[in-house]
């Protein structure tokens, strides 16, 4: 089952997602990327069902360029979030979006940040934060080793920890994850861990 | 329909245009009209850009449509592969919404049967004609093994100047081309009894 989770560390915010793509028993794809970068500052991890992930993570990526373009600045991570909330609530009592969001931005005035939107359009702002089968594993890991201000290393050695315990003890675990990072020099992917090459 | 076969030589490749190639899995009315549909839009594409779509644009035409009718019932499962600009493109569109880009695919009952057989075969730098014998060896397995797939097993190839037609086996002949009927040896013949 999909995995994405997330963790604010000093400056910076991390989110890792597994890179599967199944359809009831079968991997169609072991390297799709469901981390979006929705502009310079700000990534999205997204889980859930097929369409929806892409369909709803492409619209709101456009929609925050669009705002870009009329206004001349870009949206804040908390607007950007608030925005997504907003259009997973409309939509829910009609044709629901079956996506769970963790969204990670860098803000020059308010740093790092993270936030939890889930498919019912419940949002929260985090620092740390997991949907998934993995989550069970992720969260107490999180729980246990997070501290506030960690550095990058010490964020990526935590991150690593919950790969390895979702890989041990999730029955159907997904075999690569992706790293990305967001931090003043914007977002970028991080690093990949893989168990297959595809 | 159930546990009926209506026909064994339906054209399961849909030839969207001469670079653009359709496969049907799932509903075979929903494959084919829409496959019909997206080769429309792709030719008022050209027209309007004076240009030939993408196989990345084409392919996200018929998904976007596919998830405006998600939950209403329709049953498609397909790939669209074709030759751009880019070089080779490979998507796999289904009727759920998903699309995703890929080296290789497997749709349909038969899909899991299909993969094992194209994932031990399957090197990137395949010749053409190593390729179209994994193919067809990878669906006549399926065949072999689900019993909602058979027939005739079609292979195209997708070029720089667009698809041409490698093969279409039926299936019940390629298992006899690969496990050919060993003559049983005699062991003893009957004979006329002696008489005394």
């Amino acid at each position: 089952m999909e995995c994405v989770f997330g963790m604010v560390g000093k400056g910076f915010a991390l989110v890792v997602a597994d890179t599967s793509a199944v359809n009831s028993i079968l991997v169609h794809k072991s390297n799709e990327d469901k981390i979006m970068v929705l502009d310079s500052h700000k990534l999205m991890g997204a889980s859930g069902e097929a369409g929806d992930r892409a369909q709803f993570t492409e619209y709101v990526q456009k929609n925050v360029a669009l705002y870009q373009y009329r206004n001349g600045i870009p949206l804040t991570t908390k607007a950007a979030a608030n925005f997504m909330r907003g259009e997973l609530a409309t939509a829910l009592r009609k044709n629901p979006y079956m996506v769970n969001i963790v969204l990670a931005g860098f803000d020059k005035d308010t740093g790092p940040s993270l936030y939890f939107i889930d498919y019912i359009a419940t949002l929260h702002k985090v620092d740390k934060a997991a949907f998934g089968y993995g989550s069970y594993f992720a969260l107490s890991m999180m729980d246990r080793h997070y501290h506030p201000n960690m550095t990058v290393d010490e964020a990526i050695k935590l991150a690593e920890q919950c790969i390895e315990e979702i890989r041990s003890r999730l029955v159907v675990a997904p075999q690569n994850f992706v790293i990305k990072i967001v931090d003043k020099d914007g977002a970028r992917e991080h690093s990949w861990r893989r168990t297959t090459k595809d | 329909m159930g546990g009926y076969i209506s026909s064994q030589s339906v054209k399961k490749i849909i030839e969207i245009n001469p670079y653009m190639l359709g496969t049907m899995a799932g509903g075979a009315a929903d494959c084919q009209f829409w496959h019909r549909n997206l080769g429309i839009k792709c030719r008022l594409h050209e027209l309007a850009n004076k240009r030939r779509i993408s196989v990345t644009g084409a392919s996200k035409l018929l998904a976007n449509i596919l998830y405006s009718y998600r939950g209403m019932g329709l049953s498609v499962g397909t790939m669209i592969a074709g030759w751009d600009e880019k070089g080779p493109g490979l998507y796999y569109v289904d009727s759920e919404g998903g699309r995703l880009k890929g080296t290789k695919f497997s749709v349909g009952s038969g899909s899991p049967y299909a993969y094992g057989v194209l994932d031990s075969g399957y090197k990137y730098d395949l010749t053409i004609d190593e390729a179209a014998e994994l193919a067809r060896r990878a669906i006549y397995h399926a065949t072999f093994r689900d019993g909602a797939s058979g027939g005739v097993a079609s292979v195209y190839h997708v070029g720089p100047n667009g698809w041409t037609k490698l093969s279409g086996d039926d299936v019940g002949e390629l298992h006899y081309s690969y496990y050919p009927v060993e003559p049983a040896v005699v062991e003893q013949e009957m004979t006329e009894a002696v008489v005394a």
